[in-house]
Formats: structure tokens, sequence, C-alpha cells
């Protein structure tokens, strides 16, 4: 059984099928990248597996558990990173990684991932006061600390500068020798720099899944993507 | 490099009791080190206390006006925490996406409110022991006898304004929740907390007795400066908190 299961899954959201009859799944030991336009069901999806969303029909299924209302064992197996982060404003990067990772039986060393995300410089600030880069990084520690075995990660490589960029791809790419990694993104050059496994979503469906050499069937995967979702461009 | 995520030894949730004690502290550390969850929670009431102490207006009827004065302030010291604060908090909270961080994560939705509710009853006890320091000087001797009754209100009076914070942070935008709690904490001073309700006009009275505000004050006064238990009030409260509390069950929607 594969780590993520989502199995014929439709999520209503106000009269409008965000997400419409999706299946794929994503292993353990991989990067999965979900890529599609803005307003393809990605977040969404991403929700219901993470038990923010209930699926209208379908079944989301993560490490074998239905994530809706899901224990807190099962919670603390799953690390989240949202897109509009969740981070409370008014405490510090270091005060607020340390406090999620007391959530936790055997978290991770968070000084040792402040420093591999380059926080230790502003970890001391209000996160108010982080500019967007280091909030997203703090937002990806934050999901990371408690040693997940699936990490799901809304765009986590968005608005980062180059530097962070790659350094974020490697510790992702570490992270998944023990764990299933789910990133969405909208950059061609992170799931082909990162990913194993490629889910293309457009209007709610999802038009290819595979391997990266699977779906990109020898050509480049911006050109895939664009020719399977065509007509939403711009 | 070393990977500091590797889940070598899988990891699993700490135990309730940890997580929601690290809920605790890390809400409470946040209330206190805000300065303007400060100024409602402490330098307001202190200044409201010290300035009824020293004058004589507003009239606030019998009683050795230090201890009627003391049991309002209390009162509005519980109402400055349990509501504005967290009502103002958690609405922020909720924009921000921390709710759903926080509760998708081992912590979950009944981690954050044991948290809250740990948060508040510490902060509270803040308050009561700086403001009755403060009042102890100012002269302040309350009934022995109320003192139990009195924590009881606290108590109650706590719990009805946290399900009212929870209510309105759960179904307004941030902005709103910002604008109407601190418009009902001003409302409120006058609506039974720091002025006694047999001391507004009759229309007004009889409508201030039956707000959590009128019941929590004149509880804390029935209790502090006569010794009496206030179980009318207590029925007021209790009403309170079951109907807000149901209200916020029901509509509490955990993202903005």
């Amino acid at each position: 059984m594969s780590a993520v299961e989502v199995a014929r899954l439709s999520r209503v959201v106000g009269g409008v099928r965000a997400v419409d009859d999706s299946t794929w799944s994503a292993g353990s030991g991989e990067v999965t990248a979900v890529l599609g336009p803005n307003g393809a069901g990605k977040t969404t999806t991403m929700e219901c597996l993470e038990g923010l969303q209930r699926p209208t029909s379908g079944t989301a299924r993560v490490l074998g558990t239905d994530p809706w209302r899901a224990s807190a064992e099962h919670r603390a197996r799953v690390g989240v990173m949202l897109q509009d982060g969740g981070l409370p404003v008014t405490t510090t990067a270091r005060r607020l990684l340390h406090h999620v990772a007391r959530l936790h039986s055997g978290p991770a060393d968070v000084s040792a991932l402040m420093e591999r995300l380059e926080l230790d410089r502003v970890a001391d600030r209000p996160v108010r006061r982080l500019s967007g880069g280091e909030r997203q990084r703090v937002a990806l520690a934050a999901a990371l600390v408690g040693r997940p075995e699936v990490a799901f990660l809304d765009e986590p490589t968005a608005g980062l500068d180059p530097h962070a960029r790659l350094e974020v791809w490697d510790l992702l790419r570490e992270t998944a020798v023990d764990a299933a990694v789910v990133v969405t993104t909208h950059s061609f050059e992170e799931a082909e720099r990162i990913a194993d496994h490629v889910v293309i979503m457009n209007a709610g469906r999802v038009v290819a899944e595979g391997s990266l050499a699977e779906v990109c069937e020898g050509r480049p995967l911006e050109e895939r993507y664009f020719a399977l979702t065509v007509g939403t461009r711009g | 490099m070393t990977t500091p995520t590797a889940p070598s030894v899988p990891s699993g949730p700490a135990t309730s009791a940890q997580r929601w004690l690290a809920q605790t502290r890390f809400e409470t550390a946040t209330i206190l080190g805000h300065g303007e969850q400060l100024l409602v929670a402490l330098v307001l009431p202190v200044l409201a206390l010290v300035g009824m102490a020293l004058t004589d207006v507003p009239d606030l009827g019998p009683g050795r006006r230090i201890d009627v004065a003391t049991a309002g302030v209390l009162a509005l010291a519980v109402v400055s925490t349990a509501f504005t604060g967290q009502a103002i908090a958690t609405g922020f909270d909720r924009r921000q996406g921390v709710l759903r961080f926080l509760g998708v994560g081992p912590l979950g939705r009944e981690g954050l409110i044991a948290g809250k509710l740990g948060a508040v009853g510490l902060v509270i006890l803040v308050q009561l022991v700086v403001l009755g320091g403060v009042a102890a000087v100012l002269g302040w001797r309350p009934e022995p006898a109320g003192v139990l009754p009195a924590l009881v209100t606290v108590g109650l009076g706590a719990a009805a304004f946290l399900a009212l914070a929870m209510l309105l942070a759960g179904t307004v935008r941030a902005e709103g929740v910002l604008a109407l709690a601190n418009l009902v904490w001003v409302l409120l001073l006058g609506l039974g907390i720091l002025l006694p309700t047999d001391r507004l006009p009759d229309g007004v009275a009889g409508l201030a007795r039956v707000l959590p505000s009128g019941a929590l004050g004149d509880g804390m006064r029935l209790a502090l400066v006569e010794g009496g238990w206030p179980l009318a009030q207590w029925l007021v409260l209790a009403g309170w908190t079951l109907a807000a509390g149901l209200g916020a069950a029901r509509w509490f929607r955990w993202s903005d």
C-alpha cells in the first residue's frame, strides 16, 4: 500500500467541483510533485489529505488512515506546510519550533534544523518581522520538526532565493529517503530536479501521473504540462 | 551534512498531558509577552482600581468603596483576559492559519482548546495576585467567607466569557473581532462590571443582571463584600457558557 492514496476523490466547495474524481498515490522513499494551474485542485486535495477538508466522495488515505478527525498518533506521523504558512506572527522562530518539537515524542534536533535552513541568524526575531522567504523556511522547519513519515508541503520553495531553494531541495531529497514527501509546485525545474513521481492536475482532475520519465514521454516537462493543461493557459 | 529530520526511530505524539501543558505554556508566554494584552489585562485594571479608590466617582453604592471597587476590577480582569484578549488573539490566529496548522498536528483541536483554558486560567491567577496586592495596599479587606464563592465566580465568569470570545472569533473576520471585542469591553464596564447593577437606571439594571457582565460583577461583589454565595449569578453565567459554547461548537470556522 502506498503511503498516500487518493481514490476517486471529489470535493465540492460552494457548488464548485474543486476536485473531480481524482486518483493518484505517493510512495514512501519518494518525492511526489503535484503540478497544475491555479484552481486545479492541488491545495484542496492536500487539505483533504491533511484532514482539513472532508471529501465529498471518494477516499483519501494517509498511512492507511482516513485523515478526517484522525488521532493524535496519526497526526504526529504527518508533517504539514500550509500555503498560507499558519505561523503565529508574534512569536519567534526559535520559540515556535521548540514548541512544535515538544508536541512530539521523538522530534528532530531543532538547532540542527534551523542551522540547516539558515534560520539561526533570524531565529530570535518575531515571525512578523521575517521576510517572506524566511517565513517560508520557518514553515518548512515546522512541518519537518516532528520527523514525519509523510510530509505535505504546499509550495515549499515559493519566494525563496536560489541558494535557499537549492538547500531546501537537498533537505527534501534527504527527508524522502525514509518518508513520503508530497510537494505542490508551479516550478518545472523543481519537479524535474527533485521529483521521483509527478501528478499533473487540471480543473480538478488528474491528467497525468507517473514517474517523471513516464509523464514527460521524452519531452521537456514544461511542454507536456502545457499540452495537458491546454485551454487554461493565461 | 546530517539530515536533522531523518526518522530512524518513528516519531509519535507527546502524551496528551505534555501536549496540553506545552500549549498552555506557549499561550501563557504569548499573552504575557504581548504589550497590548498586558495593557488590557493589568495596566488598565490597575488604573481603574487606583482611580476609583482615590476619587468618589462614580457612586458605587453601599459598602466600603475600596472593597466594592476591587471586586469590580477583578471582574474586569477576567473579562479582559478571557474575552477581549482571547477573542482578538484567536481571531488573528484563525486569519493567519495558526489554528489550521496546530489543529492538523499532534496538538489537535482539543489541545488548542485545552491550551487556551490553561493559559486563561494562569493569566487570571497572575491578575488576581497583582491586582489583589495593589488593592491590599490601597486598603482592600475581602470578606474571608467570600473568597471561595468569589473563586467559583471567577471560574464561571472566565468560562462564559471565553465561550463568548470563541463564538465571536470563530464567526467574524479578524478586523471585526478587534473592533467588537474592544467595543464590548468598554460597554460592559458600565453594564455591571465596575458599576453595580443596582446603581444603573431601572430598565438598564434588569438587562445588565442577565448579561454575563452583570452576573460576574454582582457575583464578585456579593461574595467579596458581603461574603455571600451568588447562586443566581452563577446560574446566569452557566447559561451564557452553555449557549455560547454550543454556538461556538456549531458555528466556529477554523479557516478565515
